[in-house]
């Protein structure tokens, strides 16, 4: 580990300019400890997952701040969620007593074994990128891996449906030594919080010793109807949760469920998720969060609430005051039409959005989609055909980006009538003429395409 | 109408739910739609792994991973409708896992060798360089079947992404030689497999989006007359596939200016050192 002088003065040179991604890869490479140094005496909650990683980040890190014995929170909010961003974040916040991360999913196992995480939420896994990251399956092994590494808490465990929290592998209650140099006591061991609606994340998390699973839904079954334990066929029965028709895989027992705008706790009681972010997924995040939010408030030995339903309330309370992350669910008004921007990146976030949009929206509001495939966004657009595009059919959709013609040969064989415009702020444009004045319109782009119109609006 | 049967077109997508992970259930929506368009009577068919395949005139079986496609051979083998269907002159696409496990072999995760379904003379091993991941740019073979009017089917333009190496042997032939990209990497230069009305390829895309000529020609063989010859194409009338060839060139543009640029840079380098 890095002498605390060369962390110093690390810190002091990243953090100029409030810590870029650039200076933390630099860091790294002088000194390849540093995410371990800059962890020490931290508090360290990692969020990672296919979809809602910077949503759930942004909202936990809201549950946290301020809270009376929690301080300040750090997070990486610009969604560098790989190691260099991490190193930045935390060096232009050397005060901050908590880290909440996000984490890009192949890094996961990184993170756990070099920032003595607290908590560990896991929300879903689903293709995404296929030519960067690895496929589903192989990312859900290392993530046994790295779960399968940890020690218990030693923290009471929550009532779930049954008996039992989590997997079957609970240990011993052991409680080594507190970390050296924290602030506040801390249990050892990290808790993971995972969806256990998911199979493949069901799957991941199976490893590790504290689970406290919750119920947090699942849009896309696609990927995940082989049975991750045996290659069997995992089923979704009407009514019933999921489970393997070959082997005992099935969903665990939770603490928590999310039903549709509550969180039901496993002693029937039921709090009130009132956000500001739309959409039911962003409800599931937020579910999360405040299970999340309770396991590090046990764990840092934080008294707020009683420790139970009022902390859960205490918590859910707090994430009214997120409105948009980093510019996504925000609404703004270009050539007088109010615009609602919102970003996916792969065949489980359009389509978590395509619900979204039948939710909160009028379904005959123009739709401007905007797809790139630059590295950030995986260089393969094969995915557009596993979106179900025949949902926008009657909308007037605008087709953008650099990959503009992928979309609209989908769009066409979508029987979606669509023109193509080069350049997102055109294509905003162009949607605008055919429209009454005053009038909406939304937006959709995947990543580095959502990127490129904040910048030009 | 089937013009040929008199029942509609079948078209099925192999095991979803197995074989799904990039896209190319869009080969089965590709085919359908430009039946449709052509006003022939066409029914797309999603079957499970969990229910016998039904009967179809054209099968398509996309990607997939390691342990899906091991569980999609075995299936197939034990069903054994395929293989029958195509003794009957069904028509069948497999790409990349579809392409190799309707060949002799191919490898599991652990790389054991799994039996194929046979369709084609292809073995397949794992590679030992990096995954193959890119565009991919291949020119059809002299003997490539034809398409429509007896015209060769042009350049065939995918995104591969694939770690397998794969041999053709003498009871099938390549169908392409690559250009850009890697292909079957055997080091013959080749790409993808035919033999009859079965055709394998790397190229995602899907590849009959990209590649319309190349549905056409799945459709044309589908079509022919019941007891005609193999490689029997029913003339389709043309479409209006303006947008489909805009993606075309775009795709065979980048790809080439990639290439271009490191060749005038190299000139450029060598001018200079003169």
């Amino acid at each position: 580990m890095a002498s605390a002088a060369t962390v110093n003065r690390l810190s002091r040179a990243l953090g100029r300019g409030s810590g870029t991604v650039a200076g933390g890869r630099i860091g790294l490479m002088v000194d390849p400890s540093l995410l371990a140094a800059l962890t020490v005496g931290r508090h360290v909650v990692l969020v990672s997952g296919t979809n809602g990683k910077t949503t759930t980040t942004r909202l936990l890190s809201a549950a946290l701040s301020g809270l009376d014995g929690m301080g300040t929170v750090v997070s990486n909010e610009t969604g560098a969620n790989m190691p260099a961003g991490h190193v930045a974040a935390l060096a232009g916040a050397p005060d901050a007593s908590v880290a909440v991360l996000e984490v890009d999913e192949g890094y996961l196992g990184r993170l756990v074994e070099e920032t003595s995480p607290e908590v560990i939420v896991l929300l879903n896994l689903s293709r995404d990128q296929l030519d960067r990251i690895a496929e589903v399956r192989m990312l859900v092994d290392r993530w046994r891996t790295a779960l399968g590494g940890l020690s218990p808490t030693g923290l009471p465990s929550l009532p779930t449906g049954s008996s039992t929290t989590g997997s079957s592998t609970t240990g011993s209650s052991t409680t080594g030594s507190s970390t050296t140099g924290s602030s506040t006591p801390r249990a050892a061991g990290a808790v993971v919080v995972a969806n256990a609606d998911d199979p493949m994340v069901a799957y991941a998390a199976a490893t590790a010793p504290e689970v406290r699973w919750v119920g947090a839904g699942q849009v896309w079954h696609d990927d995940a109807v082989g049975c991750p334990a045996c290659g069997g066929r995992i089923t979704h029965p009407a009514g019933a949760h999921w489970h393997c028709d070959q082997c005992d895989f099935a969903r665990p027992e939770v603490v928590a469920d999310v039903v549709a705008d509550e969180l039901v706790l496993a002693d029937g009681s039921r709090h009130p998720i009132r956000i500001a972010l739309p959409g039911q997924f962003n409800r599931a995040n937020a579910g999360m969060v405040a299970i999340a939010a309770v396991a590090l408030l046990e764990s840092a030995g934080v008294r707020a609430g009683d420790g139970g339903p009022a902390t859960v309330d205490l918590v859910l309370d707090r994430l009214a005051s997120v409105t948009e992350v980093a510019g996504r669910f925000s609404t703004v008004v270009h050539a007088g039409h109010p615009v609602r921007l919102l970003l996916a990146k792969n065949p489980a976030g359009w389509t978590a959005i395509f619900d979204l949009l039948e939710e909160t929206g009028d379904t005959s509001m123009p739709v401007v989609l905007s797809v790139n495939a630059r590295i950030a966004d995986g260089l393969d657009t094969s995915w557009l055909w596993d979106v179900p595009f025949e949902r926008l059919m009657g909308r007037p959709v605008v087709a953008t980006g650099d990959r503009r013609l992928d979309l609209a040969v989908r769009l066409r064989y979508a029987d979606v009538a669509h023109d193509v415009v080069d350049g997102p702020v055109a294509a905003l444009d162009h949607a605008g003429r055919a429209m009454e004045p005053g009038a909406s319109m939304e937006f959709l782009g995947n990543y580095t395409a959502f990127a490129d119109l904040r910048r030009a609006l | 109408m089937n013009p040929v049967a008199g029942r509609p077109l079948v078209i099925c997508v192999v095991y979803p739910d197995l074989l799904g992970t990039y896209g190319d259930g869009g080969n089965g929506v590709v085919l359908a739609k430009r039946a449709q368009w052509r006003r022939i009577e066409v029914e797309l068919l999603y079957a499970p792994s969990d229910r016998p395949l039904p009967k179809a005139d054209i099968y398509t079986i996309g990607g997939g991973e390691d342990g899906p496609q091991v569980r999609a051979a075995t299936t197939l083998i034990e069903d054994g409708t395929l293989v029958r269907r195509v003794a009957e002159g069904a028509v069948v696409l497999g790409v990349c896992a579809g392409f190799q496990l309707i060949g002799r072999s191919f490898p599991d995760s652990a790389d054991r060798v799994c039996d194929g379904v046979g369709l084609l003379d292809l073995t397949t091993r794992k590679g030992t360089g990096r995954r193959a991941v890119g565009e991919l740019v291949a020119t059809p073979t002299a003997d490539a079947p034809r398409t429509m009017h007896g015209a060769a089917l042009p350049r065939l333009t995918g995104f591969e992404n694939h770690g397998g190496v794969s041999i053709v042997g003498p009871g099938s032939r390549p169908l392409a030689t690559v250009e850009r990209g890697i292909g079957n990497g055997g080091g013959d230069g080749s790409e993808g497999a035919w033999s009859g009305r079965v055709l394998g390829t790397y190229l995602h895309g899907p590849v009959l989006a990209r590649n319309t000529a190349l549905a056409d020609l799945l459709l044309g063989w589908a079509l022919a007359p019941e007891g005609s010859a193999l490689g029997t194409v029913t003339e389709l009338e043309g479409l209006d596939d303006d947008e489909e060839l805009a993606l075309r060139s775009e795709r065979l543009e980048a790809v080439d200016v990639q290439g271009g640029r490191g060749w005038r840079s190299m000139v450029r380098r060598v001018r200079t050192r003169r």
